[in-house]
């Protein structure tokens, strides 16, 4: 089965404190380490398992520049076997649909017979693998927790819903599924796998090479459009308790007697 | 021939005269023997290299040291004192093995040996050899020590068999004199108290030839018994008989680092191996295979290990033992060798291997210098070249290759503990350079601890500084935890940084960056650790120290202070040179001291085990009657301090790093000495 | 201005809380405006459901179809592609439904989208100018989205509090002709619910509940020893159940359950929404974290900057000592 996974370069928030950048035009990058979204990690190993099981290959994309080559780089070490990197400054100023345009462009170019994203990633959008499946009239899931492959171009998928209950569907190939984390463990990639990939070349697909109109992606196409960035003003938020550590579980200890906390 | 009993050689067996018969036996027991030891050395040429010839001088004085005067062996007296006692035995008896063996071929041997001091001294020797058979098998069967597990038979047999050929040994003789005395009249002079004396005294009313039928049987008995025990050796945990000479000759000298992925590929041809780490077992160097053929499970390494003790998946000796197994099954003595299965998922699960803290006491106790730290990073290589790193090291591998701390805090704010306590190096010129390590930047509590140490350096030593900014992990656990590339992507850019300073001089509090700087790193200025500085401070009189009142100290040995690196008297100096201090050592000190958890990448790793290390630890401090730890580890500090809160200890005991206690006790350059500093609650950080 | 839908999620016969918050939302958008509920599924459940929004929404349209008798989003994609007015402004929840129903939807109405809103500030020209957030809640946006070919919306549960203003008497509208055949390449099969843990927090008046800052999972037994002084029980976020720390039946949250205690301790949790929206029935909720710029001590009641390696001990002692003085009643 060959499959596309489509992954994001994006500011690693779990060790990074997001600050604005002056006025708020955006925010602050100067310190920021880059990774490839947490969710499409979980989603390209899940596709290598899938991959190794019904011997495919793994082809990652992304759109974006020149920097962003390094998650595709860093997902190749991880096992993908190619890789495409989609790039023009037309494609500059592109909403989630008009990412989803340029993706879709790539997909009609070649062959897959599914095609992964994570679940959201750092805009929390979610929203790139649902319109890509509506642009390409594939069936869709999304928050796919589990994957079975079955026989006759088919699949069995979890979807994660409230209550940490488990939805399951059938879905037929070929399709575009949104990948949740925790779906798997992904495989570790050192230095030395990432060294070794350095010098592979990653082709790379200019608007011309894939046949996008203009008014399908870019600035002009973008419905939505970000103005700035702001931090909401703090409102009366919560009573700080002051004092030393004792002061403060004493203090706290009366209030939840009163609130009715203690038995 | 006649019916003397002087000849073995023409006796007649049965059928044969004792000529053929021995000639045929010791022949095809030592062509049995040669055939087996090059089926067990097969697998020792398929295997890795390794640089075990260098350094003659030093290696002999390790045989010397620990082969002949089984250096090791007292730290478990009764056991100790018994293998010294059978060691010294056979070493003795195999001095006169050829003449007994020839003596069954040629009658030229007859009589050869009898006689003289050697003589008396092999007797008692075979005496005592047999005695303590006996006193091991009880000591097996009945007492029962833990570390041997349950009883098995084959160990009971093997211990049987020699006192077979023990006691063949004193019939043989003893059946003779009797038998000259017997016949001649001639009483030869035995060894009293020896078994051959006892058994020619139990033999005197016997008849002549009952007697020459007990000699030449004792005789067939002992060849057979020795030929068998011969054979069966490689077969099983005695093969260190033959082993241990090697194992200890051939043991690694240098302590405290880690062998490169593959000697003889430079650090630069990394990239060009295709695989790294082992993943089969041929991938292991030869004199790690002949490890696995030493290990005489005498299961000291496993009594001593902290993983084990806390009921993690791993044993030292069982480790040993599985591989030597595995060996005796793909390269059997008989049949063709069968490929091997990728060892970890297979022999071993990908939980044990994870579960070491390389503390390295298991290497610190075993007899037979059987080394185990480097085998486990080689195959922490391989997992990691495969991409099997536990999930729970993701993220702080990921971090010290962005960021150089496995925190994931900000590389630039590295030095914002030190701000107005140490100052950071700027361009170069500083004798002394402050290695301060990842933890001790970024960890609220520890960045105490580098405040002491500061205070303490700038007492004595005008210009030091810190690398800052520019300072990165010292990569000391990465490596051990089997990520090469990164480690020396790490130690290149602090080389540099450090090469930069300008120091002639390099101290840190941390042992884990101390051990690193000192043997993994190359082409470094001297490094120290700061309880060796202070030490000698304290000495020369240079440094002096307030009383304390009341409280009593323990030592706590770092691993990578003292066994590691074999610093354990200057902390403890440093302690006693505070007026008033009592200070207690834990029975488990020194380089018997457990593991307090891990550091570096340890401190991540989450292990299923019944009980913490560091509980242990804080129990067996309260166990000596200590109510303040001192440490000199940062490691140590946070696994000890979490164990107090978890044990429930708080308020009984607490831990104090040897520099904030100096720091806290240091006279003022031109103050008199203080009155006691009243210990109003037990001691804490500042 | 264009019509505008809110869609309903409902589950055995009964609205879901965002069915009250829409409208407020559709208000903001268009003060005018009353936006016009549709509401999907089968059989008497979807009736029942219908009856009760006559009392929220002055129109209701009904689309009852047997396949939507679960609500599969493929089918109710295409359900409401075929109902809905183009140019028209959809509402939905933003949830496990409505992420894996609007982006498709969007396309297929060939209208914008705005994922996750959190506030609506209005009208500007052909543009909707909301508020949405970004890297886990950590930074505020304000966006504008273009409306001229109508837009779909995914609101955030609990953005928009409903005011629970005067009772309307809705019209109920059956559209369910207007849906022709409905087929999916994705079908559902059935839904697992997790395994029963020990412990249902749903029904614990008290929870010590923590998150990522628990640091390692040995810590957590310092979780359970507060709880036990305390009487109450363990929950936690999510990080602590992928991190396989705790079971998923400790999880609050979106993808986890839904509580209602009456008092809430919530230690080393940032206050991601996803965890909150787990949090019902306004509890006094007390915020322990070293993070003084934790989300979570905008919507707590208490806030305590501390370490809760440290604090949670503290109070467990505490806790201890004063249920050993006679008189003062008996822990659980």
């Amino acid at each position: 089965m060959d499959i596309l996974v489509c992954v994001k370069r994006v500011p690693d928030t779990a060790e990074n404190e997001i600050q604005l950048a002056g006025s708020g035009a955006d925010i602050d990058r100067e310190d920021l380490v880059y990774s490839v979204n947490e969710p499409d990690n979980y989603a390209v190993e899940e596709a290598l398992q899938i991959a190794s099981r019904t011997a495919g290959k793994v082809t990652v994309v992304t759109v974006g520049g020149d920097e962003d080559e390094e998650v595709l780089r860093r997902e190749m070490a991880m096992g993908a076997s190619a890789a495409a990197l989609l790039s023009d400054g037309a494609f500059q100023g592109s909403d989630g649909r008009g990412t989803a345009a340029i993706l879709k462009a790539f997909v009609q170019s070649q062959h897959f017979d599914l095609i992964l994203t994570g679940v959201q990633a750092d805009d929390g959008c979610a929203q790139v693998g649902g319109m890509l499946a509506a642009m390409l009239d594939y069936p869709f899931a999304s928050l796919v927790t589990s994957i079975e492959v079955q026989e006759g171009r088919k699949l069995k998928i979890g979807r994660e819903i409230e209550g940490g209950s488990k939805e399951i569907n059938a879905i037929d190939l070929p399709c575009v599924l949104s990948i949740q984390t925790g779906i798997n463990e992904p495989r570790y990639v050192g230095m030395r796998g990432i060294r070794q990939v350095a010098s592979v070349p990653i082709p790379v697909y200019a608007a011309e090479d894939l046949g996008i109109a203009a008014a399908t992606a870019g600035e002009g196409a973008a419905k939505v459009r970000r103005v700035d960035y702001f931090v909401p003003p703090a409102g009366k938020g919560a009573e700080i308790l002051e004092g030393s550590r004792e002061e403060i579980v004493d203090k706290l200890m009366g209030l939840l007697k009163a609130k009715g906390g203690l038995n | 021939m006649g019916q003397g009993i002087d000849s073995i050689a023409g006796a007649t067996y049965w059928l044969v005269r004792g000529r053929e018969l021995f000639l045929f036996l010791h022949l095809f027991g030592l062509a049995c023997f040669a055939w087996i030891v090059a089926r067990r050395l097969a697998p020792l040429v398929h295997a890795r290299h390794d640089v075990r010839f260098d350094r003659p001088p030093a290696r002999l004085a390790r045989v010397l040291q620990y082969w002949l005067a089984q250096w090791r062996h007292p730290r478990y007296r009764f056991a100790g004192a018994l293998h010294i006692l059978i060691f010294a035995g056979f070493l003795l008896l195999a001095s006169r093995v050829f003449s007994l063996l020839a003596m069954g071929v040629s009658d030229r041997f007859a009589t050869a040996g009898s006689g003289g001091l050697l003589s008396v001294i092999r007797s008692y020797a075979c005496t005592v050899v047999l005695l303590c058979m006996g006193v091991a098998i009880i000591r097996r069967l009945v007492f029962r020590p833990a570390r041997y597990g349950r009883p098995t038979a084959d160990p009971i047999f093997l211990l049987a068999l020699i006192g077979i050929l023990m006691a063949a040994d004193g019939v043989f003789e003893g059946s003779q004199v009797a038998f000259h005395l017997k016949e001649t009249g001639r009483a030869e002079l035995l060894p009293p108290g020896s078994l051959s004396w006892a058994l020619q005294a139990a033999f005197a009313g016997a008849g002549l030839s009952a007697l020459r039928t007990l000699h030449l049987g004792a005789y067939l008995t002992h060849e057979i018994a020795f030929f068998f025990l011969l054979c069966y050796r490689p077969f099983g945990i005695q093969f260190h008989v033959e082993t241990s000479l090697f194992s200890i000759y051939f043991a690694k000298l240098d302590r405290g680092t880690v062998k490169p992925v593959e000697w003889g590929v430079a650090d630069e041809q990394l990239d060009r191996l295709p695989s790294l780490g082992v993943k089969k077992i041929e991938d292991f160097t030869w004199k790690h295979l002949l490890d696995f053929y030493s290990c005489a499970d005498c299961g000291r390494c496993a009594e001593q290990c902290p993983a084990n003790t806390v009921g993690r998946p791993l044993a030292p000796r069982t480790f040993s033992i599985k591989a030597r197994d595995y060996l005796f099954h793909h390269y059997p003595v008989l049949g063709s060798s069968s490929n091997g299965t990728p060892l970890v998922g297979g022999l071993y699960s990908e939980e044990e291997i994870w579960s070491c803290t390389t503390c390295g006491a298991c290497e610190a106790e075993c007899p037979l210098l059987v080394e185990y730290i480097d085998k486990i990073v080689d195959l922490r290589r391989g997992l990691i070249d495969d991409g099997k790193a536990p999930q729970s090291l993701h993220k702080p591998l990921k971090s010290l290759e962005t960021r150089g701390n496995p925190f994931g805090k900000m590389e630039k704010k590295r030095a914002e503990w030190a701000q107005g306590a140490v100052p950071v190096v700027n361009g170069g010129g500083v004798n002394t350079l402050y290695f301060v390590d990842s933890i001790t930047s970024y960890d609220d509590r520890i960045q105490a601890i580098g405040r002491a140490v500061g205070r303490v350096m700038s007492r004595l030593d005008a210009s030091f500084g810190i690398l800052g900014a520019k300072e990165r992990d010292s990569g000391h656990d990465v490596r051990r935890f089997g990520e090469e590339t990164l480690f020396l992507a790490l130690r290149d850019h602090n080389t540099g940084a450090i090469r930069s300073s300008g120091a002639r001089r390099i101290v840190t509090a941390d042992p884990h960056a101390f051990n690193a700087l000192r043997h993994d790193y190359k082409d470094l200025p001297p490094v120290e650790h700061v309880s060796q500085v202070i030490a000698r401070a304290v000495r020369s009189g240079e440094l002096r120290l307030n009383p304390v009142d009341g409280g009593v100290y323990t030592y706590h040995d770092p691993c990578y202070l003292g066994r590691h690196n074999g610093v354990y008297d200057d902390p403890r100096e440093v302690l006693d040179a505070i007026p008033g201090l009592h200070r207690v050592d834990m029975k488990r000190c020194r380089d018997r001291s457990f593991c307090c958890g891990g550091g570096g990448l340890a401190l991540f790793y989450e292990a299923r085990e019944n009980e913490r290390m560091g509980v242990l630890r804080v129990r067996m401090a309260a166990e000596a009657g200590a109510s303040v730890i001192v440490t000199a580890c940062p490691f140590c500090m946070v696994n000890l301090e979490d164990a107090i809160k978890v044990a429930g200890m708080e308020g009984k005991i607490a831990a104090i790093d040897l520099a904030e206690l100096v720091d806290r006790q240091m006279v003022p350059p031109s103050t008199r000495v203080a009155a006691p500093a009243a210990l109003s609650r037990v001691a804490g950080p500042v | 201005m264009p019509r505008i839908f809110a869609y309903i999620v409902h589950r055995s016969g009964v609205a879901d809380d965002t069915a009250a918050e829409l409208p407020v939302a559709g208000r903001k958008i268009d003060g005018a405006a009353s936006a016009t509920a549709i509401v999907t599924g089968w059989g008497a459940d979807l009736d029942q459901v219908c009856e009760r929004l006559r009392g929220v929404y002055s129109e209701i349209w009904k689309i009852a179809k047997e396949p939507l008798e679960y609500p599969n989003a493929e089918l109710v994609r295409q359900a409401l592609a075929s109902v809905v007015p183009r140019g028209s402004i959809l509402l939905v929840p933003h949830g496990h439904f409505g992420v894996d129903l609007s982006p498709g939807l969007s396309i297929k109405l060939d209208a914008a989208y705005l994922p996750d809103v959190v506030d609506i500030e209005g009208v500007e020209g052909a543009a909707l100018r909301a508020v949405r957030q970004e890297f886990g809640g950590q930074v505020s946006a304000h966006v504008l989205c273009d409306l001229s070919a109508g837009a779909v919306l995914n609101i955030r549960p609990g953005a928009f509090r409903p005011s629970g203003g005067a009772l309307t008497a809705g019209q109920v509208v059956d559209k369910s002709a207007e849906v022709g055949t409905l087929t999916a390449r994705r079908r559902y099969l059935e839904t697992i619910a997790p395994e029963a843990g020990d412990v249902d927090i749903t029904k614990e008046p008290v929870l010590v509940s923590i998150g990522r800052g628990i640091g390692e999972q040995e810590n957590v037994e310092i979780a359970q020893d507060l709880a036990e002084a305390m009487g109450a029980a363990v929950s936690c976020s999510r990080p602590v159940v992928d991190a396989r720390w705790l079971d998923k039946s400790r999880q609050v949250g979106s993808s986890g359950q839904t509580v209602r205690p009456k008092v809430y301790l919530a230690c080393g949790i940032s206050g991601s929404f996803q965890h909150l929206a787990g949090i019902k029935g306004n509890p006094f909720l007390v915020a322990v974290n070293k993070n003084p710029k934790a989300p979570i001590f905008r919507v707590a009641d208490v806030g305590i900057i501390d370490d809760l390696l440290e604090f949670m001990p503290a109070l467990a002692a505490r806790v201890r000592e004063e249920s050993c003085v006679p008189g003062k009643g008996r822990r659980s």
